[in-house]
């Protein structure tokens, strides 16, 4: 297998633009797989050259640009993002281990594989994701952190990340660059629900890259809410990005996203919808958290988290109409 | 969290640091799979994708064809080697279960192949590119699946020698005033040690030296040398430093045989490094168990009945059995009581000791229980330990050696605030947070078995101390060089030990919390072997000679380092009387009780632990008490236990550093083991899930900022000559039960299965 640095993502000659090879950023996914054998890129193409370029956090007045290579810990940590988009600071600092936060990327980040126990062990020939028309292992087998958003009856598998819940929630764009030069796309195309092929994940076609993301407007008044089994260290079990816009107690604006429960970075349109124009009490909050999981559908043993995400959802409601900024 | 070394109180030795701790934190602490070897080939496991069936065929060209494969090892043609028992039956393994040997598979990732090559990396991929057929039955996964068998545990485990039984139960219970009866269940459970299952096999000629993380080098020593039919002088196993054990390591697997076998046939090195998934299925774990408990008391809070039933799962060929009720039927005064224990066989891999293995789940159980009866009698939880305390034993009506029990309870509960408590449930909360305290007993056998030792003093103060034991991160290097110092008056730098080597003295299994027991024991004795020369050479008569080795000290620094005594005998001048240069003493001791062929059975191996309820006019048990708070959250129901508190009595305390941080571990493990840790089992096929650290869950450093230990001071002169009760596994028991208590009390809701998880708090 051969490991090569990559100096501009434009060349003509790139080498990602072959289908079987991958892209290396922090490498906190990519290299876990492939000891495990669940990716067998032909070549792995190390995208670190391109940090200088590529690693920049670009807080504007009328939003913000974080490069693709920017690491976890550095985002998070930054003071404009905590003052002026706390769901993206903190869907960022309560994810993974410090350690995981200073090599990984934001780009890596929302690449991130589910960690479906099933797609993680080739020992089991089962997995429509891993092996397209196999079956789903998972269906029938332990699913305590699998979705109950967005999932199909070939695969109901978890996106796990936390921050693209903030992105999807604040309007992201995702900039890609490849051969052809640099496109935007809004963040909520960039992944595929499951459907009949779980094994294609994201829009993305070989050689291309994310470069950037952006985001418009500040929304100081945001929360991401993340309940899991440990206190660090863990995936969410349920989690929600909410944003909002309050004025005289009106929320003119509101965004809903839901994390740990769905098998893409998940929006919550309908709950929103219901926020835009009203004034916020328990009662609202309650509708929205229902109307969020309105389409939730739990298996044997992740039922509980329609019930879960729908507390989640309100108190992190109640969390952002409250919170002093 | 305080990082201060805890002050010593009365018949507490000093806290001084860990002998090894530079090594340690600097990286240069060598493990079995640093050891250095002379170009070694490199092993990699294949490991069977179906827990019950057979291998029809392998299909090997793939594998074969990645660069750098010396060889694949298959049934077909594996090293034969010899059967070995399991350890509760005579033998050293922890499984009968042999891999290699047909084409027969009995359990989720049993070994059915081992990939050779010139880099761990080629043997990897060459084991991913190997295909297997298979043809699979349907497995029975565990107690509720079909096609398990259960039978009562005595009979068909040799260790398991009674259902405790004592009155009339069932006349008592009818009767009883107030009545609780319940059912608990605990999960399977897996040790994950940091050090994976490694081994290293190495020839000269017909000897061979294996490099493994073990907690029983002369027990592992013995077993591959029955394995592979030769002379367990010809086999010598190496560790100094093991990175944890907790029970794993105490019984062979079949791994070492199979690695040995196959060098010996390469005449080359191999050193195996299975994955952490690998060790899931290649080595023992703790097994789920169910409970029912039945108490009956006076509205005085009295027990007038007590009945433990509790059922184990294991492998389909073994009848390993936990069997807490030796336990439970004994911690509290009670004149009725009937227990029983029942194994369920399941096509599983063998289960064997995990820290504190019959403790921690009967006493869940029985903890668990005696809380929901503090309830139904309005009663304080303590006060009804308290009024149950006893010490005398209820079965077999002998005394405790010591009992502090309810000291215990009183230091931590002051430590805790425990009388700030309102009893009512769900009364506290703080902001989003529900706050419950919860407490519940902690207790584990005093457990001995026969140690040697050889030490050798020079002149100078230089000693050398050498025994088999195990430094599997307890502190066993620092106790048994303090009690060396101790006894023969030198600096404490003075002192070397050597541990980890089946070629040095035996020592047992670091198991059951023997080892400072022991090992201190017999290395007290043998220091006084070498005092009593030295008092011969300079005392004019043997019985003098005699007595005063009881009652003199010596010393080789006399103003400092002094035993106690008016005048010190001087190590040089005897030294000189003697006109040696070196005074090298070797002795086997063994503690009261233990059978005759105790001393025969060390050296082959097979450590007979005696103590604990087995006494002959006595019991002997370590005790504690531990106090939480926990927090549920109203919203999310996530539950977090920020405080735990326990206090402990267990004899004399040979290290105050190194036993509050067995104690803290445990503290922590037992947290673990109550909100977090459970091995996920796959019900269709019998296969282990969550099997790697990233959902096995353990705590992180946030999850547990406050633990506090308060070590009693407690004397016992009737367990062991170093006063020593053990305190490894101590501190792990009690936890589970005291966060389900707490549980409670933040929430009203009363979870009896573990661990215990937000989905399992009701709104
Ligand atoms: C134990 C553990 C716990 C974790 N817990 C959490 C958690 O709680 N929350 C959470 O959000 N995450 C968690 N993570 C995941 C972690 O955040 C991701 O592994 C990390 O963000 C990936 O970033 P990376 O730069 O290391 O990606 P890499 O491993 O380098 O890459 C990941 C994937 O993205 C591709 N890729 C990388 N960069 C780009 C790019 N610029 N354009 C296109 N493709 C690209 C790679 O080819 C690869 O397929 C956890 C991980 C571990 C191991
Ligand atoms: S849920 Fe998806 S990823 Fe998991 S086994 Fe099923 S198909 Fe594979």
């Amino acid at each position: 297998m051969a490991v090569q640095a990559l100096s501009t993502a434009a060349a003509a000659n790139n080498p990602l633009t072959k289908a079987t090879a991958q892209p290396l950023a922090g490498g906190t996914t990519l290299i876990d797989l492939m000891k495990l054998d669940v990716m067998r890129p032909a070549a792995i193409v190390d995208i670190n050259s391109l940090a200088r370029g590529w690693s920049a956090i670009e807080p504007a007045s009328d939003g913000l640009r974080l490069g693709a290579l920017a690491k976890m810990s550095n985002v998070a940590a930054h003071a404009d993002i905590q003052r002026n988009y706390p769901v993206i600071a903190d869907s960022l600092r309560l994810a993974a281990s410090a350690q995981l936060r200073n090599m990984a990327t934001l780009g890596g980040n929302v690449m991130q594989r589910t960690r479906c126990s099933y797609f993680r062990d080739i020992s089991y020939e089962n997995c429509n994701k891993r092996n397209p028309g196999s079956g789903c292992a998972a269906m029938d087998g332990v699913n305590r952190m699998h979705a109950v958003l967005g999932t199909s009856d070939q695969c109901i598998a978890t996106y796990p990340g936390d921050f693209a819940q903030a992105l999807i929630a604040l309007d992201a764009a995702v900039e890609i660059t490849g051969k052809a030069g640099t496109r935007s796309m809004p963040f909520a195309q960039l992944h595929k629900a499951p459907g009949s092929t779980p094994d294609i994940e994201t829009a993305l076609q070989p050689g291309e890259l994310i470069s950037a993301f952006s985001v418009p407007g500040r929304w100081p008044r945001s929360v991401y809410l993340k309940a899991r089994d440990r206190q660090s260290y863990e995936f969410a079990l349920s989690s929600a990005a909410v944003a909002l816009d309050v004025q005289d107690g009106t929320i003119r604006d509101a965004r809903v996203a839901l994390g740990g429960v769905a098998t893409v970075p998940w929006r919550a349109r309908e709950a929103e919808a219901l926020l835009k124009g009203q004034k916020f009490d328990d009662g609202l909050a309650q509708r929205v958290a229902d109307a969020a999981f309105a389409d939730a559908k739990g298996r044997q043993h992740n039922s509980f988290k329609i019930a879960l995400g729908k507390r989640v959802v309100a108190h992190a409601l109640q969390q952002a109409v409250t919170m002093e900024i | 969290m305080t990082a201060a070394a805890p002050e010593p109180k009365a018949n507490m030795g000093q806290p001084v640091p860990r002998y090894d701790a530079a090594a340690k934190v600097t990286g240069r602490a060598t493990y079995a799979s640093d050891m250095p070897l002379d170009n070694p080939a490199y092993a990699f496991l294949v490991t069977s994708a179906i827990a019950k069936g057979r291998i029809d065929s392998f299909d090997l060209d793939d594998a074969r064809s990645v660069r750098g494969v010396i060889d694949i090892v298959t049934h077909e043609n594996a090293p034969k080697l010899k059967e070995s028992k399991l350890f509760s039956n005579g033998g050293y393994a922890g499984t009968t279960i042999q891999p290699l040997k047909s084409v027969d598979i009995a359990h989720d990732g049993q070994i059915i192949a081992v990939v050779i090559a010139e880099s761990y990396e080629a043997a990897r991929e060459a084991a991913n590119r190997v295909k297997v057929s298979y043809t699979a039955v349907a497995p029975s996964a565990s107690f509720d699946s079909p096609g398990t068998t259960a039978a009562a545990a005595k009979g068909q485990n040799a260790q398991f020698k009674e259902d405790a039984e004592v009155g009339d139960f069932a006349r008592a219970f009818d009767a009883a005033e107030v009545k609780l009866t319940a059912s608990y269940d605990t999960p399977a459970q897996h040790h994950n040690p940091m050090e994976l299952f490694t081994t290293s096999c190495a020839w000269m000629g017909d000897n061979l030296v294996i490099y493994e993380g073990s907690q029983y080098v002369y027990g592992l020593k013995n077993g591959v040398a029955e394995q592979l039919g030769i002379d367990a002088d010809k086999v010598r196993v190496v560790n100094p430093y093991v990175g944890g054990g907790f029970g794993s390591r105490g019984s062979m697997t079949p791994r070492t045989a199979i690695i040995a076998g196959i060098a010996k046939r390469l005449n080359r090195p191999i050193k195996l490094v299975p994955t952490r998934d690998q060790g899931f299925t290649i080595a023992t774990y703790r097994a789920e168990t169910r409970h029912e408990i039945r108490l009956g008391a006076g509205r005085d809070g009295r027990l007038v009945a007590l009945r433990h039933d509790g059922a184990e799962v294991s492998s389909r060929p073994d009848a390993y059995c936990v069997g807490g009720t030796k336990t439970t039927t004994r911690l509290y005064a009670c004149p009725n009581v009937a227990s029983l224990v029942s194994i369920v066989r399941a096509d599983r891999n063998t289960p064997g000791f995990m820290r504190s293995p019959p403790e921690v789940p009967y006493l869940f159980a029985l903890e668990s229980a005696m809380d929901e009866l503090a309830v139904k009698l309005n009663m304080d939880p303590v006060e009804l330990r308290r009024i149950n305390d006893t010490n005398v034993e209820p079965i077999g009506g002998k005394p405790y050696t010591s009992r502090s029990l309810m000291a215990c309870f009183d230091e931590a509960a002051k430590a805790f605030g425990w009388s700030q408590r309102s009893p009512q449930p769900k009364s506290v909360s703080d902001g989003d947070w529900l706050i419950g305290y919860g407490c519940a007993a902690t207790c584990y056998p005093t457990q001995m078995a026969p140690s040697a030792a050889r030490v050798r003093l020079q002149r100078d103060g230089r000693t050398r101390v050498e025994i088999a034991g195990h430094e599997i991160g307890t502190g066993a290097y620092t106790v048994i060089a303090q009690t060396a110092a101790e006894r023969l008056g030198v600096p404490l730098e003075k002192v070397a030990v050597f541990v980890g080597d089946s070629d040095l003295p035996p020592a047992p299994v670091a198991g059951g919390s023997n080892s400072t027991a022991s090992t201190c024991s017999a290395v007290m004795m043998v220091c006084d072997q070498i005092r009593q020369r030295l008092f011969k050479a300079v005392m004019p008569s043997d019985s003098l000679a005699d007595k005063a080795k009881e009652t003199v000290g010596i010393s080789q620094a006399p103003s400092t380092q002094a035993a106690k005594s008016d005048r010190p005998l001087d190590i040089e001048k005897a030294f000189d009387a003697l006109g040696v240069g070196i005074v090298e003493e070797y002795g086997e001791w063994k503690p009261e009780g233990a059978p005759l062929d105790s001393f025969m059975a060390m050296h082959s191996g097979h450590a007979r632990l005696v103590g604990g309820h087995q006494m002959k006019d006595k019991i002997a048990y370590a005790f504690g008490a531990e106090f939480v708070e926990v927090r549920v959250n109203r919203f999310t129901h996530e539950i977090r236990a920020p405080r735990l508190v326990g206090a402990f009595a267990a004899g004399r305390i040979m290290n105050p550093r190194t036993a509050r941080s067995q104690l803290m571990g445990g503290l922590i493990w037992g947290m673990s083991s109550a909100l977090l840790e459970a091995t996920e089992i796959d019900q269709r096929n019998a296969r282990y899930v969550n099997d790697n650290l990233a959902d096995y869950l353990v705590p992180v450093n946030a999850d547990v900022p406050g633990v506090e230990v308060i070590l009693l001071s407690e004397q016992d002169d009737h367990i062991n000559p170093a006063g020593v009760k053990g305190l490894g596994e101590l501190a792990n028991v009690g936890t589970n039960a005291a966060i389900c208590n707490a549980i409670y009390h933040a929430t009203g809701q009363r979870i009896r299965k573990l661990p215990v998880r937000l989905e399992n708090i009701e709104a």
